[in-house]
């Protein structure tokens, strides 16, 4: 029925592609290691699809690099065929989030253009980019140019550029997440039919997404991710029979399994992982007030009622883990919400905050603030004692530099500006970049 | 070196070609690659003259084919002239695939090389001439060949530096994405450069090179007949018939030379930027279709057309052959990318250190060569009256500007607002900028010996005769993009008068005008050169300031006193930039940008 069904046990099949011991580290000037990725060991065998799903920033993006030769990892190997990478290697192809098609190139140009670098003849790669084009189901786009193709036009020249140069390989970097819903379903449908159909001259994919269901839509395993460092927390079988449908019981069991391991990991106590290091340390993320309220209000009200299950709430407001989760930890920061095992459950101060006018809510916000978020504290501390009540945001910027990088840092500090802003805990003038006590009146 | 990428890559969006170096790189204060820049370039001046000098006897007159006034010539002088600034061009062209991908690829390099072509572009152009044409004389001694050179090497430096900027900035900023896909397929380094490099740079390129042409005209009829000391130019051409026209006081024949003047700018215009601009716009990297996309009648008309199809294509092909031949078979070079990221940190942090000691050692030693050349004839006080004189020109820059800004940009925004003018005026701004505004001096140089006119004041506009058209199609530009739903929120809340311009409109058009009043700056501190001294048959006005100084110099044949005013110049423009333009352009993009 299926080409490329098992036909022997996973373990036993050919493995494609090894890594073992990976380790990645961002290292800038003088401030700590940032360590992205680290002791990631995975196989990719033949005949498979390999999901690897986690959060922005766990590092999945980075795996996939080294893996394409485009970046050298720290310390490590990977093995392509049992050999090491070394550079790009020739058994891969890899398509992008960004498509990354060349602009002044038509449709037929971009699609040569690897086989070009190669040095084929020019009637054979026009034979084979005519042929990939035609699987891929382009035909009579050849000489549009990219800026002249919807986006899910544009991604499926990627899919041909990549497929026109017979990788064993198919590297995918979120290929359908810079797409609307309707066309990544159409793309994802396509791109399946065409591997269980073996029309695709490649042996496995391996791509990476931070969807949850997608990744359940699509792949035979799906690895797992956690941040901070990045590594890989579990290692799950998708046994499901294609075609798969969303609906079906078993379908959504395993999203909400998968659900509760990504939350597991983010509801630890201390918020190490998510918010990593304590006290000053801690990097924050910006979450504007106005998203934190509505989250709120959504789950204080009914249907949920101040605990709901956060896939059925993903998919009722129709957003993504990437944008789900950063906000539910904020509130769990504030000590507005608690997480556990994919459920978020307001707590008192949460749901008050909920049902109060805006006056309480800064009120309970900046309360809360202060006392949950030690950098705030610090910033008041320091307005408090000053006799002018004024200080330079670059003082906090290099104590914060201490912990983290200064990217890190600015980010940080630009959370903890407005939400002290909402909060009326201080007020801060960017244009001399200056805290202060100061209201305007 | 850090902030300052930021401010440059903020400023860098503001307009999106400009390649505006001067300004947007570096803090707010010359820093010293800025003073290792200044002594090494001013030093190699110096050495140009005073070997040059021994070796060039003088040579009286280079008239191989004397210039006659008959109008009948006029179309073989603007072929000449044209001839002269397509080579200038080339050599651009050249110079800058060479030395700006070496500075985008080498920390080395680049370290020398940018800070360098910052100051060179400070430098006025005109004060080069002297320079050069000592030079290439004393190699061609006696020939026509060394004057030619001369004369195109005065518009390689109008344009070269600028386009070398824009390049630079460009292969900085090539997207990630198409970096790696290059990458992924292999492609060596000689590919990814015409494959991706080169394309992706082409529009900002070709945009620079265009706008940098019309300051070119204005070097070019400047430089067709210049007396260096005992050594006079005259080349054939439209700017030798001018000054032909000026030394016979032939009011016609002036006239004759400003409507060939604007033909050519015309048939340029038409033939060969609008068409270019309008091929160069499907190299932009954007993911929407353009809603305005330049047009061509000529592009159109090519493009449709099946012999000039047939003509193109097998040279498209031969060339995309090239392109893509696979060098490194023959030659095995490993990607620079690569191989710098692999090499140990701390070597070549040490390498670094080394370099830059060699650099700033080679400075030293060019400041000492300058100062020993000085001293020899001039004294301080020299120095000191230089100083003076400069302050004098840069009153007369920064009052011209002040009178431009509120002519024109009440004029511009009224225009920019109204789309039906917008399509009729902007052309003709632009037309008026390229301009070369010293074929239009001698007709005010008659009006002034007329009325008996104080040559201090009123020569004065004639630094601002072409550069003012600058800031009016910037600010036309600013407003003609403004965007319709704060034009209508600004009508809701009942905002009008003086509020409107505070609140609304000059803020929207602030980049723009910046962009504007920058390059009308630039224009003219070198137009002060050839303004501040101005003849009409016998008569000659004079008008005080460091322009007049460096151009009686050069028609003295003083060296020390030519490079005095020209470093005197140069130290007053990069200062000016430094405090006043760079401060707004961080400002515009800071607090008025709109995205």
């Amino acid at each position: 029925m299926l080409m490329n069904a098992q036909t022997a046990p996973t373990s036993l099949r050919r493995p494609l592609i090894e890594v073992k011991g990976l380790r990645h580290l961002y290292h800038k000037g003088s401030t700590p290691d940032l360590v992205v990725l680290d002791g990631v060991e995975m196989t990719l065998r033949e005949n498979e699809i390999v999901g690897l799903l986690g959060r922005s920033g766990s590092g999945k993006s980075t795996l996939l690099r080294s893996i394409a030769g485009l970046i050298q990892p720290t310390s490590g190997t990977i093995t392509f065929g049992g050999t090491p990478v070394v550079g790009c290697s020739e058994g891969v192809s890899m398509v992008f989030q960004s498509f990354a098609l060349f602009p002044w190139l038509t449709v037929l140009e971009n699609v040569e253009i690897g086989l070009e670098a190669r040095g084929a003849p020019a009637a054979e790669r026009r034979k084979s980019a005519l042929a990939a084009i035609d699987l891929i189901g382009l035909d009579g786009f050849e000489n549009a140019y990219p800026k002249e193709l919807s986006g899910g036009m544009r991604q499926r020249v990627g899919l041909a550029r990549a497929l026109v140069m017979h990788p064993q390989v198919l590297l995918m970097d979120e290929p359908f997440s810079a797409l609307d819903v309707l066309t990544a379903e159409t793309l994802r449908t396509d791109l399946i039919d065409l591997w269980s159909e073996g029309r695709m001259p490649i042996k496995s994919i391996l791509m990476v997404t931070h969807n949850i269901e997608e990744a359940v839509l699509m792949c035979d395993r799906v690895l797992v991710f956690s941040s901070n460092p990045g590594r890989i927390d579990a290692d799950i079988n998708i046994e499901l029979p294609r075609p798969r449908s969303r609906t079906e019981p078993a379908f959504r069991e395993l999203v909400d399994r998968i659900y509760a391991i990504m939350t597991k990991r983010a509801s630890k106590p201390s918020r190490e992982g998510v918010f990593p290091g304590t006290g000053l340390g801690m990097a924050l993320k910006y979450v504007s007030s106005n998203t934190l309220a509505g989250l709120l209000e959504t789950v204080d009200a009914s249907p949920y009622d101040g605990k709901a299950d956060l896939p059925h709430l993903a998919q009722g407001l129709q957003m993504e883990i990437d944008d789900l989760f950063p906000i539910a930890e904020t509130l769990q920061l504030l000590r507005f919400a608690e997480l556990e095992e994919g459920d978020i459950r307001l707590t008192p101060d949460g749901r008050r905050f909920a049902r109060g006018e805006v006056d309480e809510r800064k009120r309970l916000f900046g309360e809360h603030l202060v006392t949950y978020v030690p950098l705030a504290a610090h910033i008041r501390r320091v307005l408090d004692e000053r006799p002018t009540h004024h200080a330079p945001a670059t003082r906090f910027q290099e104590e914060l530099e201490d912990y983290m990088s200064p990217e890190f840092a600015g980010d940080t500090l630009h959370a903890v500006v407005a939400w002290g802003r909402f909060g009326e805990v201080f007020s801060y003038d960017d244009q001399t970049g200056t805290f202060s006590l100061e209201n305007p009146t | 070196m850090g902030s300052a990428m930021r401010l440059f890559s903020k400023a860098a969006g503001l307009s999106e070609y400009r390649a505006t170096g001067a300004v947007e790189r570096g803090g707010f204060f010359p820093n010293q690659y800025d003073l290792a820049a200044i002594g090494l370039v001013l030093a190699a001046l110096v050495l140009v003259v005073a070997g040059g000098r021994q070796m060039t006897a003088p040579i009286a007159g280079l008239e191989t084919s004397p210039i006659s006034l008959d109008p009948g010539n006029l179309p073989d002088y603007a072929l000449r002239t044209t001839l002269r600034m397509f080579a200038g061009v080339l050599a651009s062209l050249i110079f800058t695939f060479v030395f700006a991908t070496l500075a985008a690829k080498s920390r080395k390099a680049e370290i020398v090389i940018i800070p360098t072509l910052d100051i060179l572009q400070s430098i006025p152009v005109l004060g080069f001439l002297t320079f050069t044409v000592t030079f290439f004389l004393s190699l061609f001694p006696s020939s026509q060949l060394g004057a030619e050179l001369a004369v195109i090497f005065a518009i390689f430096t109008a344009q070269a530096w600028n386009m070398a900027f824009s390049f630079y900035q460009s292969l900085r900023s090539v997207p990630r994405d198409l970096e790696d896909v290059s990458s992924s397929f292999h492609m060596s380094g000689w590919q990814r450069f015409w494959k991706l490099e080169v394309p992706f740079a082409t529009p900002g390129l070709v945009w620079n090179t265009m706008l940098s042409m019309s300051g070119a005209w204005f070097f070019i009829v400047a430089s067709e007949a210049i007396s260096v000391g005992d050594t006079s130019i005259k080349l054939p051409g439209i700017g030798a018939y001018l000054s032909l026209a000026i030394d016979q006081a032939d009011v016609r024949a002036v006239l004759y030379a400003v409507a060939t003047m604007a033909i050519v700018i015309l048939l340029y215009d038409q033939f060969i930027f609008r068409p270019i601009v309008a091929w160069a716009d499907k190299f932009r990297v954007e993911t929407t279709a353009s809603q305005a996309r330049p047009k061509s009648w000529v592009y159109d008309l090519a493009r449709r057309t099946r012999l000039v199809q047939s003509v193109t294509e097998p040279i498209g092909a031969a060339l995309n052959a090239v392109a893509m031949a696979r060098l490194s078979q023959l030659l095995p070079t490993p990607s620079l990318r690569l191989a710098t990221r692999s090499s140990s940190p701390g070597l070549s942090k040490v390498l670094d250190l080394i370099w830059v000691a060699i650099v700033l050692a080679a400075a030293a030693w060019g400041f000492w060569t300058i100062y020993r050349y000085l001293s020899e004839t001039l004294t301080l006080a020299d120095a000191a009256s230089t100083l003076g004189l400069a302050s004098i020109t840069l009153l007369r820059v920064i009052a011209l500007i002040a009178l431009s800004t509120l002519i024109w940009v009440p004029i511009g925004v009224w225009v920019g607002l109204r789309p039906a003018w917008t399509e009729r005026i902007q052309p003709l701004a632009q037309f008026l900028a390229a301009f070369p505004a010293n074929v239009l001096y001698p007709i005010a140089v008659i009006a002034i010996v007329r009325f008996e006119l104080d040559p201090d004041i009123w020569l004065t506009f004639l630094i601002m005769l072409g550069a003012q058209w600058y800031i009016l199609f910037n600010v036309i530009a600013g407003a003609s993009v403004f965007p319709n739903d704060l034009k209508e929120a600004a009508a809701v809340l009942g905002l009008r008068s003086w509020n409107w311009w505070r609140r609304v409109i000059l803020p929207g058009i602030f980049p723009y005008y910046v962009t504007g009043a920058l390059t009308a700056s630039g224009g003219a501190w070198n137009a002060s050169i050839v303004a501040e001294i101005v003849k009409w048959g016998d008569t000659t006005l004079k008008a005080k300031g460091v322009g007049a100084y460096i151009a009686q110099a050069t028609t003295d044949g003083d060296y020390p006193r030519v490079v005095l005013g020209i470093t005197a110049m140069s130290i007053f423009v990069i200062v000016f930039n430094r405090l006043v333009w760079r401060k707004l352009y961080a400002f515009a993009a800071e607090r008025t940008r709109l995205d």
